[in-house]
């Protein structure tokens, strides 16, 4: 790569956000990883079990699909990622696959970490069962509800399944705990951290895992003939499947990069979590960012109908790109989100996860110029979501 | 040996603070160490995390605590320490943070999530302007060349957590010992004070050959739960640990 947008400095920050602003506590384990991580992804043995594993366990490369009904409707030609065809339904295995082969590398004996829909949980279950590693799940207990299939799937897994009560009961207070666990038993266990958050190292390292998105759009787009997309667009929580669609068109300036953030039930609505709209600079689970906050410094309580979506940071990366204008960054409530879900499943026959959906609701809101390139993410599938799609039908 | 009691600023009661720091120095306590309540308090077990969110909810915030302490109306016998974690500090300004402190008699900060480095950096500059002292952790499992740079930048005294872990954990006090032998021969320019875990007089007595005080803070939270007598609770509590 010519310039190097996308990847932090020695210190871990992207312009003036990221870092590793951790207690003391927390030094000896963030200071191993950092240490270790590009050593080991750089070792030949890691990359052919890393690519091994993706190809005949997660199922890569993920297609490339050219969404004829949903081309035609939106005057554009508009191909879907589909990440949710991955194994375990989502992206985030892309990600819990590397990790845990880090973890191995490190010889740790257990794995925890913290999950908002569920897709994290259930990737970081996966692979833990697959390496035979003790695995502890910190879920808010909200989301324990209303994503009770995935809830019911880690533990077939194997894996605890700790509920978070604190807070608002959802990603934010599963993170809080899954960091407090990590600083009760540090020395023997990794976190897998689900998104491009947290202390330096792990934004990077969640961003590299995660490239292998638009390294494969790259080779498959030409395939279908065209040199690079006009648009990449992808649903933002923490934004690691964005950081993955987005990473290697970066320095493509012609690419125009959108990542949609839940508005919930609007931006000004008070139950919200655009964090870029919201959101003031500083520090949360170990790095600086914008983060949704009241004039005191507190955390404020996002909301989101999608667990996936429903977090008051963002990962460092973002608010950078968007300084410097090389990304944009939308939002779509609550139910411009589950009305593009349910256009996606009439049109294409597909149901989206409530997440990926934000990023589809983002159609209705750019202006293309007629028959522009348009990859979407698909970050993951809808059967997590059905209750909360059949209650809006009945409504 | 020297005593530092926390406890958590807005608990039990928005207006508790002030009799609070009264009754603990009564019993002559040298530290008094104030927390300032977070949402999200990442160092914290369940104790102190409770006290925090029943503090904001009765109000309590930075401006608040600063007016209650400016309005102290008793002599101060006991030195202040506010304690609470870096982004409400950095939302209210550090110099603005600092020189109110500065106004309001506190003797240092402890403030875990603020890093060595980016304490150098950004925070350093001001703590020194307004004189306040910064106290920084060091666990047993940090590595012996970064327990040098952060007792050369402490001020105060250093915190050594007695294990490493969330605060309120059981620790197995013993096992920490051989540590503590490990920093006596480091010759450390700061006074020693160990702390996480610390509830009794026992344990005390048995750490006393290596430290020069103890940090005592969900023991003594806990030690206020429910009481509708607090100058009691807190004598009853507080004297038997102090008293020699
Ligand atoms: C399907 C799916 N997409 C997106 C996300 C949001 O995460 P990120 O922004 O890190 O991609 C989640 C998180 O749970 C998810 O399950």
């Amino acid at each position: 790569m010519a310039t190097k947008i996308g990847f932090p400095d020695s210190k871990g920050y992207y312009g003036k956000y990221g870092g590793a602003i951790i207690p003391e506590l927390l030094f000896g384990n963030i200071h191993e990883l950092k240490k270790n991580y590009l050593k080991i992804m750089n070792t030949p043995s890691f990359k052919k079990e890393f690519n091994f594993l993706l190809k005949n366990y997660v199922g890569r490369p993920s297609p490339l699909y050219f969404a004829q009904n949903l081309s035609k409707k939106y005057q554009a030609q508009i191909f879907l990622k589909r990440e949710d065809l991955n194994h375990t339904g989502s992206h985030k295995i892309n990600n819990t696959i590397g990790q845990i082969l880090i973890a191995k590398k490190l010889k740790k004996t257990k794995i925890i970490a913290e999950t908002g829909a569920g897709q994290h949980g259930v990737a970081t279950a996966t692979v833990c069962a697959l390496m035979g590693l003790e695995c502890n799940i910190y879920m808010g207990a909200k989301d324990i509800e209303r994503q009770a299939s995935n809830y019911a799937r880690m533990k077939m897994l194997g894996a605890q399944v700790i509920p978070a009560t604190s807070g608002s009961k959802t990603l934010k207070d599963a993170t809080n705990e899954a960091i407090r666990a990590w600083i009760n038993e540090p020395l023997s266990t990794h976190y897998i951290i689900g998104s491009v958050v947290g202390p330096a190292p792990y934004p990077d390292m969640v961003t590299r895992f995660q490239s292998v998105i638009s390294k494969e759009i790259k080779s498959q787009l030409s395939e279908y003939g065209f040199k690079k997309p006009d648009f990449l667009i992808a649903c933002i929580g923490g934004g690691s499947n964005a950081a993955g669609t987005f990473f290697h068109f970066l320095n493509e300036p012609k690419t125009k990069l959108i990542g949609v953030e839940a508005a919930g039930l609007g931006i000004e609505s008070g139950k919200s979590a655009a964090t870029l709209i919201l959101g003031r600079f500083g520090v949360l689970h170990g790095s600086k960012t914008i983060l949704m906050q009241d004039k005191d410094g507190q955390i404020t309580e996002p909301h989101s109908i999608s667990a996936g979506l429903d977090y008051p940071g963002i990962g460092p990366l973002h608010p950078f790109l968007k300084d410097i204008k090389r990304a944009q960054y939308i939002s779509a409530t609550d139910m411009e989100a589950v009305e593009a879900g349910l256009e996606l499943t009439k049109l294409e026959g597909i149901i989206p996860a409530l997440e990926s959906a934000h990023a589809l609701a983002a159609l209705k809101k750019i202006a293309f110029k007629k028959n522009a390139c348009v990859v979407i993410s698909l970050s993951g599938r809808g059967d997590k979501d059905l209750e909360t799609y059949q209650n809006y039908l009945k409504k | 040996m020297k005593y530092n009691f926390f406890f958590t600023a807005g608990y039990p009661k928005l207006n508790s603070t002030l009799q609070i720091i009264d009754a603990l120095q009564k019993c002559q306590v040298d530290f008094i160490e104030i927390g300032m309540p977070y949402s999200d308090p990442l160092a914290d077990g369940p104790t102190i995390q409770e006290s925090s969110k029943i503090a904001l909810n009765n109000g309590m915030t930075i401006d608040l605590l600063f007016k209650q302490l400016h309005a102290i109306p008793f002599k101060l016998t006991s030195k202040l320490i506010l304690m609470g974690y870096l982004n409400p500090v950095l939302q209210y300004g550090y110099e603005n943070f600092c020189s109110q402190c500065a106004l309001n008699n506190i003797y240092g900060l402890i403030i875990p999530d603020l890093t060595l480095e980016d304490y150098k950096q950004d925070f350093k500059k001001y703590a020194d302007k307004y004189n306040i002292k910064l106290i920084f952790l060091i666990t047993p499992d940090t590595p012996k060349k970064r327990i040098i740079q952060i007792d050369k930048a402490s001020s105060g005294f250093l915190y050594i957590v007695s294990s490493t872990g969330t605060t309120g954990k059981e620790a197995n006090l013993i096992d920490c010992i051989p540590f503590l032998k490990s920093l006596q021969v480091m010759k450390l320019r700061n006074q020693k004070f160990i702390g996480f875990g610390i509830k009794s007089k026992d344990q005390i007595d048995l750490l006393s050959p290596y430290i020069d005080g103890v940090i005592i803070g969900t023991a003594f939270i806990k030690a206020l739960q429910g009481k509708p007598n607090l100058n009691k609770a807190i004598r009853n509590f507080v004297s038997p640990i102090v008293q020699n």
